[in-house]
């Protein structure tokens, strides 16, 4: 598993063959949906073999950039977690007057350590449904929230979204080994969906607010179902849809007490953890039988 | 009250766990099978990851099934001697079925094969079990009719004959193995106690009186389950403790309503109530393979 992760991410980080400037944009083989992300809805998911571009690229000094803060820059896990809330807020500094044209517009993302999953295909054989197709996805965030000061495909041109990878579709990176399937994209929409029913992807759209083109703040809900690690936290600056500039920061989730100690002792020393499990189980079960006798006694 | 489990990494509320455990718990003292075939499912059902679900069912019915022994042990309803065969074909059937687990696991259709075992084994003994209990209840309501003390039939004939006092059996050593060892492959391949075959096998193969056949079952899915928690944890991590300590609170309360509630009830009865129950199980299991999902797409974490 570790193996196939390290391969997933050296064909992301574009150890892969890089395509030349002039290729036409690669798709998924037999996929005949158009590159240009439609109007409606999230844009189709592209090549997820091209490499990662962008990041590492050098911008001039923008004339406006971003100062923030996090509420907290950690989160504990306690037995009573139930989710958190972050709130990100910041100002744009700049040393010129404001420019004219359209408002800017802030986008932040928060990403959660990315896994390893397969995404499943049930159909019809011999009258039962089974498991028959697959697509395995080499890094998919365990939770990723977008959150805007106004409609993400209205502020955003896609050449900027696939150069950061801000959109839901986009934050789900290269396949693990072989397509097997012709056409990966309804996969990804049906896991997009589903971890959307449950709050662990979110597009919150005009929930950043921003006074001013100067002063912003939004509220981000992490749901209680986390996993542990550095949550990437991005604040993106856009003028006319494009980025400006970006702000970086990292929220640490961590179990504490109780749930760090019994989570170290199941992976550290599973034997011993399996015997303590059978011990709580077998006095559990005896308290419970003497108990009973004395209060039928009585 | 939100409780976050630190293995399966999920936040569930503790009193809906609580009361699935009393439930199953309440099934493990009436009818003497471990419930691991209803825990799973239920746990499925709230959301718990299948790996987690599974391997800490099988924590939560040896805290029941100890719970529910000792109970039976004071009634001396437990054939000891019967139970320890049981256990010793019961282990390297169990062992086998890892072995099974992990290969299915490799071609990926484990699911399929899970349902598949479900379906079948719980149809069969749902029916037989209702079958034989109503010719049963029409027996007991014609007076005439003299019951023999047991069946004989070909189990009988067999070598290496053993006496079981608790039992009132003298009978073949090599049947009490085959089933301990078949029960044992099916329990580690379905994640369950066994209970659920075990209960008719004793019944029907082996032809052991229904008073003992609770507590002698019992008793040897206390060392299955305990085989089959040390494996999990020790090969995919996936006891969550938190967990299976709310399910064991209900579970060992229900438990002990049940043994209670289990002495006042006529053995047809519990028969007949036990075979509806498996019958209702395999038929909700039977639906979701051959009706079309809602979600024909889910997500599994790791690549095959």
């Amino acid at each position: 598993m570790r193996a196939s992760l390290i391969l997933a991410m050296a064909v992301w980080l574009g150890a892969g063959p890089a395509p030349a400037q002039d290729d036409p944009p690669r798709q998924a083989p037999g996929s005949t949906v158009p590159l240009t992300p439609p109007q409606q809805g999230y844009p189709l998911y592209p090549d997820p073999q091209l490499p990662r571009s962008g990041d590492a690229e050098q911008l001039p000094p923008p004339s406006e950039q971003v100062v923030a803060g996090l509420s907290s820059d950690s989160v504990a896990i306690t037995a009573s977690f139930d989710g958190s809330d972050i709130l990100i807020y910041g100002a744009v500094k700049r040393e010129t007057p404001i420019p004219p044209g359209l408002p800017l517009q802030i986008i932040m993302t928060v990403e959660a350590p990315a896994q390893e999953l397969t995404i499943w295909r049930k159909s019809r054989h011999f009258g039962i449904w089974i498991n028959s197709d697959k697509v395995e996805v080499g890094a998919a965030p365990g939770f990723y929230a977008v959150a805007t000061s106004g409609p993400l495909d209205e502020i955003l041109l896609p050449e900027w979204d696939s150069r950061y990878r801000i959109s839901l579709p986009l934050a789900l990176r290269a396949f693990a080994g072989e397509l097997e399937v012709e056409d990966a994209v309804p996969y990804t929409e049906a896991l997009i969906r589903r971890r959307q029913a449950n709050g662990l992807y979110r597009l919150d759209e005009g929930s950043v607010k921003l006074v001013d083109q100067t002063l912003f703040r939004a509220d981000v809900r992490l749901p209680a179902t986390l996993i542990e690690g550095s949550y990437k936290t991005r604040i993106f600056l856009l003028r006319e849809g494009e980025v400006v500039d970006v702000y970086r920061a990292s929220i640490d989730v961590r179990k504490v007490g109780l749930e760090r100690w019994l989570y170290r002792l199941a992976f550290d020393q599973p034997l011993l953890y399996g015997l303590m499990s059978l011990a709580v189980a077998v006095a559990a079960g005896w308290a419970a039988s003497a108990v009973f006798r004395k209060l039928r006694r009585a | 009250m939100q409780l976050f489990l630190p293995i399966a990494e999920v936040s569930v509320n503790a009193f809906t766990l609580i009361g699935l455990g009393g439930l199953v718990g309440l099934m493990s003292g009436l009818f003497g099978v471990g419930g691991g075939f209803l825990i799973t499912p239920l746990l499925f059902f709230i959301g718990i990851p299948p790996p987690i679900a599974v391997a800490t069912g099988a924590n939560q019915v040896v805290a029941s099934s100890v719970s529910g022994v000792l109970a039976h042990v004071k009634r001396k309803t437990v054939d000891f001697r019967m139970g320890g065969v049981l256990l010793a074909g019961g282990l390297v059937g169990s062992w086998t079925g890892v072995w099974v687990f992990t290969v299915l696991q490799n071609t990926g259709q484990v699911d399929l094969v899970v349902q598949l075992c479900y379906v079948v084994f719980l149809g069969l003994i749902g029916a037989m079990m209702l079958q034989e209990s109503i010719r049963a209840l029409r027996r007991s309501k014609n007076p005439t009719y003299r019951k023999r003390l047991h069946q004989h039939n070909w189990v009988h004939r067999w070598p290496l004959k053993m006496k079981f006092r608790a039992s009132g059996l003298y009978i073949s050593v090599i049947p009490v193995l085959l089933v301990g060892l078949a029960v044992g492959v099916l329990a580690a391949i379905m994640g369950v106690g066994g209970g659920f075959i075990m209960v008719p096998a004793m019944i029907y193969l082996l032809g052991m009186p229904t008073k003992v056949v609770v507590g002698t079952s019992l008793f040897q899915i206390i060392f299955v389950t305990a085989f089959t928690t040390v494996m999990h944890a020790i090969s995919y991590n996936t006891v969550d403790i938190m967990l299976a300590v709310l399910l064991i609170v209900g579970g060992v309360i229900g438990a002990q309503l049940g043994t209670t509630l289990g002495a006042r009830l006529k053995a047809e009865q519990l028969r007949i109530l036990l075979a509806l129950l498996v019958l209702l199980v395999c038929g909700k299991l039977a639906l979701d393979l051959f009706l079309r999902p809602d979600d024909l797409y889910s997500i599994t974490t790791g690549t095959h």
